[in-house]
């Protein structure tokens, strides 16, 4: 378990591979259901954005697939655990596969770092398994010695596709 | 095996007063003869002219199964057309939308045409002389869809030549459109902000019916309007109520709210919920906007443009309109148990932008396929869908406030619980199913 703990930063400025190591912890969380504590990986004022649209810039005057605030965010985990959320009875589950994430830029003064991670995602619920596949933008910057997620962007290949239920996060 | 084809009395009998034969969700057979005689018969949503503002625009649609054309031609005229060569069968466009510029050429042989569908060339045309082609049914060109009415930005068209005429078909029921458009200054809608889609394992008058379902906000939609609900109470004392919360929380409203908003009921099928009030009246103003109306409308008309909150129309066949916050959903039948949801929006022209943002929100939180709303609607359809293989019982009970003489009434204001809307809607299925037969 010991990799699973969120690990403070050594110094100041994180390396490349505790930028990496956080990305991936962050999956991990989510295939895990520990929501609560996946949470916590997001500043107060974060945002997760899945756009609709390919290249998509504007996240207020363009429809997207989610464009969510912590209190939403919160919102959804507070939902996955309710007694009479029909649509997890049974449960979904979750799959990450991901690529090496890439350091695309840090910047140390501004306290801004930004990865991009391709990947496969499958979620499942009864009879159904589905493959989407992505690329993760995580912008991250430092709070009270942390990483924090400041926005995640999730870009899916066929966003402009027609879904059935995507339930849990990607 | 057959038992509906040209049988009217078999599919009237599908449809009781207060029930119908689980057939008319499950039966393949039932649904083609809908796409043979159903849709057809009945002025069904195309599109919105602002998606193609100009000569050549294109966007490609499906009236039922059928795949069309809306297309600006040179003079400005929007048109309906087949989307299919008369050669082969090709479907000529290979995107949804664009500009084709001033002729379609088909991808195969390149038979080409002029926006209104007319051949225009043939290569080779040599081949053809004395075959006696200028009688075939290929020399037209791309058929046209014979009756197209733009109301006020809003293409429906109607496959079969005779039946109701537009106005007939819709009567009163425009009034929603009305105030939808009458909600921009400039009287004015256009397409904005991108189409969400989202696919759903079930029958497509599963959704149509349930735009008017106000007994199951508050048991479906607990799991995500009432957690809404519960994590905004703990919110500290004197926060700012966030829009993403005054959009979902009126859905975990008590019965007696909806039963007191009504219900309308209009002729063929079309009706609205959210007579006096709706889930849509306690939205915060929008800095600007009301001086705007007024300056266009003046005071007392802006407000009672305004002051209307009709919830969801229902215009049957298969759309829904919710003209407080601009948005349409069309609900497009693909198989008995698969319907493709499309959810629109639509930007009041000269009005401030929040509005526009206000409505993608919307959209997203409730109709997206990764809404929380949304799962739990799908999940109650799907599971219908399965449990309607039962044969514990081959019906389905549409039977709440039912009064024996409703049939004959039209233009009349109900309790707001009522399943009338359903059963009306059923009346016109019967109707325009076997219109003809
Ligand atoms: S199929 Fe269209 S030109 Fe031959
Ligand atoms: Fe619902």
């Amino acid at each position: 378990m010991s990799m699973l703990a969120e690990a403070p930063l050594k110094n100041a400025v994180p390396t490349d591979q505790e930028l990496i190591d956080f990305v991936v912890r962050e999956a991990r969380l989510i295939d895990q259901q520990r929501f609560d504590e996946w949470l916590d990986m997001y500043a107060d004022d974060a945002f997760y954005w899945m756009p609709l649209e390919w290249n998509q810039t504007d996240p207020r005057l363009t429809c997207s697939l989610m464009y969510e605030d912590k209190l939403l965010l919160s919102i959804r985990v507070e939902r996955l655990k309710g007694a009479r959320t029909f649509s997890q009875k049974p449960k979904s589950r979750c799959h990450h596969v991901l690529q090496t994430p890439q350091v695309d830029s840090r910047d140390a003064a501004a306290n801004s770092y930004v990865t991009w991670t391709a990947m496969h995602y499958v979620e499942t619920r009864l009879e159904e398994q589905t493959l989407y596949a992505a690329w993760a933008t995580h912008h991250l910057s430092v709070e009270d010695g942390k990483l924090r997620i400041k926005l995640k962007r999730v870009d899916l290949i066929n966003c402009d596709a027609a879904f059935g239920n995507i339930q849990l996060f990607m | 095996m057959t038992r509906y084809a040209g049988n009217a009395a078999a599919l009237r009998a599908l449809v009781r007063e207060q029930e119908v034969h689980r057939d008319v969700y499950v039966s393949e057979e039932v649904f083609q003869l809908e796409m043979e005689h159903m849709f057809p018969n009945s002025w069904v949503y195309v599109g919105h002219d602002s998606q193609v503002p100009n000569a050549g625009d294109y966007f490609g649609t499906t009236i039922g199964t059928q795949p069309v054309l809306l297309v600006r031609h040179t003079d400005g005229k929007v048109h309906v057309l087949h989307n299919r060569c008369p050669h082969k069968g090709t479907r000529i466009t290979s995107e949804t939308c664009g500009n084709t510029g001033k002729f379609f050429r088909c991808p195969y042989h390149a038979w080409s045409f002029k926006t209104d569908g007319s051949l225009l060339a043939i290569p080779l045309k040599k081949g053809y002389e004395n075959t006696g082609f200028e009688q075939s049914h290929a020399a037209p060109g791309m058929a046209p869809v014979r009756h197209v009415r733009n109301y006020r930005g809003f293409v429906f068209a109607k496959i079969n030549g005779g039946g109701l005429d537009f106005e007939e078909f819709f009567g009163e029921s425009l009034s929603s459109f009305d105030n939808m458009i009458d909600r921009s200054p400039a009287g004015q809608l256009k397409v904005a902000g991108g189409v969400l889609r989202y696919m759903h394992n079930c029958n497509w008058k599963m959704l149509v019916e349930n735009q008017t379902d106000t007994c199951h906000p508050m048991v479906a939609h607990e799991s995500s309007a009432g957690t809404v609900v519960e994590v905004w109470k703990k919110a500290p004392p004197g926060t700012k109520k966030p829009m993403a919360v005054e959009i979902i929380a009126p859905f975990m409203s008590p019965y007696e709210f909806f039963e007191n908003m009504g219900i309308r009921i209009w002729d063929n099928g079309h009706g609205h919920t959210g007579v006096h009030h709706s889930i849509h009246s306690d939205y915060s103003a929008v800095p600007g906007y009301f001086e705007k109306m007024t300056a266009a409308y003046g005071e007392e008309r802006a407000k009672a443009i305004l002051g209307e909150n009709r919830h969801n129309t229902v215009y049957f066949p298969n759309i829904m309109i919710k003209g407080p916050i601009q948005l349409l959903r069309h609900f497009k039948p693909i198989a008995a148990n698969k319907t493709l949801v499309e959810s629109w929006t639509f930007q009041l022209v000269d009005a401030p932008d929040m509005l526009l943002e206000r409505t993608l929100m919307y959209n997203r939180l409730i109709n997206a396929p990764t809404s929380i709303v949304g799962h739990d609607d799908l999940e109650m359809y799907e599971r219908a869908q399965e449990g309607l293989h039962s044969n514990g019982n081959e019906w389905v009970n549409l039977q709440r406030l039912y009064s024996p003489d409703e049939a004959e009434q039209t233009n009349v204001a109900v309790n707001g619980t009522s399943e009338w809307p359903m059963r009306h809607q059923f009346r016109a299925w019967s109707k325009f199913m076997t219109m003809g037969m």
